[in-house]
């Protein structure tokens, strides 16, 4: 994704692991990778079972069902590609920040962190306006499993970007006084994760219209 | 052949020298915490971590055990008045059913195994000074603490634990109608949730310190088998929790807001949660055996002095199980309507699994050919787990084989293979793992005599209490029944229930040694030394028990960790972090 940033943010990492705190920090690598993206990693794997368990079942649903094509047209198929876009700006500048960081300009880097924020922030603000419109129009979490499953996967999705907000909240106040700025790229890879996953949700959801 | 020549690298370039990394000086005042609650509560330090998980599975062992034994009890005289409690009913069986099953794999196998041997371990026989995230260590045990409240409390709100069976199957489990119990489930999927999610944290800490904080020349083709099987077993449920904690999710949600995931009226399909919950619950299997196996590959090349047999076919062979055990979930299916061609291929992976197990299994063996065994109370468990495992093993063809399973899928035929299946990774490799590296925990020795007592007691009495459930489920016993009595067909297998109710008090009374020994031995023991059984890996190499920060300077690794009896060497160990030449310090100390 940003290997000239990763590998300009290598010798900065070292230094960080070698000043790091007592406590959260790396001892030695004994392979080239940090330890805390290595961790970073895992945990994602772990997070593409959950999702893919999801996805998995809702996709052997959605073949045995055509006609949730139908219902999927109910969903605000324009708010949702807004939505996207407002995602995928927010994956933008959560890189700008990893590359802030990665140079030692904390003040950008935590600059662009409030920008990614602030994409999170309309991204939860229009999916709330979504659901409102959708349980106005009656289409609850128990209309039906289409609607069970938009509700569970979004709303898992949204808990996901919110966890993410608070991760890059909390660091963003480190970064701001030139602390722990190798962690941005941590977040980052998550905040990536979250988008990720919201490319596959976006089509199966609102896109895809029939069997 | 001679095993010892295959020893990988004995020569070898020196590793290059720890100060390289720089990290050491910069927090080189690993400073021992003093006050009570950091050093003894919160701790970060995985040693103390390690002790909360094995004393938080232990308790949880002894409920999930008296459990068991109130539901012998039940089988072998139904209707009896038990004293304190008067006569069981059918829901209150229902829940000891469900809760002994919950608590002897998520509460007393995982916190054991996982928890226990693979904090203390993993960055001892690496030469680290902690985990790779030593907060992240602490908030996984805490995590697990509090599923721990959540599930034994859902003893005492209104309508009692959860009594829908371990595997939570709906509608059953679905729908409080069926059930009748509200709160119980509820709390059941919570607490069952909070410990996958607190292992789910320990995991991603095992497998990035395994991989990450080795010794100066300790490559991955170094590591001990246990950190090996410790790794493909955090791996493992890395990858097989996830669809289990959507499931949950989704049957919290089918309970609470009304969804209909499981419901076929509103288009769902109760089948689906048995996919779900068995693309976990088999590799679940594999989570517990590969440790288990670990802990018996250590301690039979130290009590026989010979290297392991076989180490990369050992490996490898771990690694097959791993993702075979992903492939294999299906067979529990095989009488829930599922498709014959489907039911081949689950019957041919399930089988098949069988291989690389017994490849592992016949190199332990081997390992033990010609050796100068000693029968330490730590090898015979060791070797008890081998024996007994077989059985489950042997057992396991015919529930994997879907023409056999028809048959005798639900009887006690299936109950007993699975306690042989589980009972010796998770007992036998538990107390094996224990009486072998209590010194190391502890600095002092356990005593030998109430060792063997404890064992003899818990392999006769294993014995005892499952080998006539084979018999009854031949005969079409059929499990999860609360009263015998109410099928004639049943009437004359009531002496084989008998007898399998005092194996099982037989059982929990061979505990009491255990529990003797351990807490006597904290205080009277023998003084251990560092490496009291002349063992090559490098936990010996630190103080017993070893302080905060483990080793008071970087190890460095110079050779694989089952180099014994070496031709040419005076004496018949050669310790992982000793340059070549250099003697190993003392004998037995």
């Amino acid at each position: 994704m940003s290997d000239g940033a990763t590998a300009t943010a290598a010798p900065a990492a070292q230094t960080a692991a070698a000043h790091a705190d007592p406590h959260g920090s790396v001892e030695r690598a004994a392979t080239t990778v940090p330890t805390g993206r290595l961790g970073i990693w895992w945990f994602l794997a772990s997070e593409i079972v959950i999702f893919g368990g999801l996805v998995t079942c809702y996709v052997l649903f959605r073949l045995r069902h055509p006609e949730w094509g139908e219902l999927a047209a109910h969903t605000l198929t324009p708010a949702g590609a807004v939505n996207t876009f407002v995602l995928l700006t927010s994956s933008l500048t959560i890189v700008l920040a990893h590359d802030a960081a990665a140079r030692g300009k904390h003040r950008l880097a935590s600059q662009a962190m409030m920008q990614t924020l602030f994409c999170g922030a309309i991204f939860m603000g229009i999916k709330a306006f979504e659901y409102g419109h959708e349980i106005a129009q009656g289409f609850t979490p128990v209309a039906g499993l289409f609607w069970s499953f938009y509700y569970s996967m979004t709303g898992l999705h949204a808990l996901h970007v919110l966890g993410g907000m608070v991760a890059i909240y909390a660091l963003q106040r480190s970064v701001a006084r030139g602390e722990h700025l190798r962690r941005v790229e941590y977040v980052g890879i998550y905040w990536h994760f979250v988008d990720i996953v919201w490319i596959f949700l976006f089509p199966l959801l609102y896109l895809a219209s029939r069997g | 052949m001679n095993p010892v020549a295959e020893a990988p690298a004995i020569r070898r370039p020196a590793p290059p020298a720890p100060a390289a990394h720089g990290g050491d000086d910069a927090h080189g005042g690993h400073h021992e915490p003093e006050s009570f609650w950091r050093r003894y509560v919160f701790s970060t330090d995985h040693k103390m971590i390690a002790k909360q998980y094995l004393f938080t599975g232990v308790f949880m062992a002894l409920v999930g055990g008296f459990l068991a034994q109130l539901m012998r009890v039940q089988l072998a005289s139904p209707g009896a008045e038990i004293p304190g409690m008067g006569a069981m009913h059918a829901g209150q069986y229902n829940t000891y059913v469900t809760m002994h099953g919950t608590t002897m794999i998520f509460w007393v196998a995982m916190p054991l195994l996982l928890g226990a041997f693979g904090n203390f371990l993993i960055p001892l026989m690496i030469g680290a000074k902690d985990m790779a995230f030593p907060r992240l260590n602490m908030l996984s045990y805490w995590t697990f603490a509090l599923s721990t409240v959540v599930l034994l409390g859902s003893f005492f709100v209104p309508g009692g634990a959860s009594p829908v069976g371990w595997t939570a199957y709906p509608p059953l489990s679905a729908n409080p109608q069926y059930s009748g119990n509200v709160w119980g489930v509820h709390l059941w999927i919570l607490a069952v949730a909070l410990e996958m999610v607190a292992f789910l944290m320990g995991g991603i800490n095992y497998i990035t310190t395994a991989i990450n904080l080795r010794a100066p020349g300790m490559r991955m083709k170094d590591l001990p088998l246990i950190l090996w099987m410790q790794i493909v077993a955090s791996v493992i449920f890395l990858f097989s929790a996830g669809p289990l904690v959507a499931g949950a999710v989704m049957l919290l949600l089918d309970r609470t807001a009304g969804t209909g995931f499981y419901n076929p009226a509103a288009g769902g399909d109760p089948l689906l949660f048995q996919h779900l919950f068995w693309f976990f619950g088999h590799p679940e299997v594999y989570v517990l055996l590969l440790p288990g196996l670990g802990i018996v590959a250590e301690i039979l090349p130290v009590f026989s002095r010979k290297p392991v047999f076989g180490y990369k076919m050992i490996l490898w062979s771990t690694i097959a199980t791993g993702l075979l055990s992903f492939v294999v979930w299906a067979h529990h299916q095989f009488v829930s309507g599922i498709d014959p061609r489907l039911a081949a291929p689950f019957s041919l992976t399930t089988i098949l699994i069988s291989v690389p197990v017994a490849v592992t299994l016949f190199s332990f063996i081997a390992t033990l050919w010609k050796g100068s065994i000693e029968f330490t109370t730590a090898m015979l468990f060791a070797l008890g787990m081998i024996a007994v495992f077989l059985i489950g093993g042997v057992t396991g063809i015919l529930n994997g084989s879907a023409a056999a399973d028809i048959y005798i899928h639900d009887t006690y035929f299936v109950v007993a293979h699975f306690h042989y299946a589980l009972i010796p990774p998770v007992f036998f490799g538990f107390f094996a793992g224990i009486y072998y590296w209590y010194p190391k925990m502890f600095g002092r020795m356990m005593n030998e005599t109430l060792g063997k007592l404890h064992f003899w007691g818990t392999t006769i009495f294993v014995n005892v209490t499952f080998l006539p459930m084979f018999v009854m489920g031949l005969r079409g016993y059929p499990r999860r029944v609360y009263d015998p009595t109410q099928f004639s067909s049943l009437g004359d297998m009531t002496l084989m229930q008998i007898l399998a109710t005092v194996g099982t008090a037989g059982l929990l009374l061979s505990q009491v040694p255990l529990l003797i020994n351990f807490f006597g031995s904290l205080r009277w023991g023998k003084v251990a030394g560092p490496n009291p059984w002349r063992a090559n890996t490098l936990e010996w190499a630190a103080p017993s028990p070893p302080p905060h920060g483990n080793f008071a300077a970087q190890p460095s690794v110079y050779r694989w960790p089952y180099e014994y009896s070496a031709p040419g060497r005076a004496e018949d160990w050669h310790p992982q972090h000793l340059p070549s030449g250099a003697a190993a310090e003392g004998s037995r100390s």
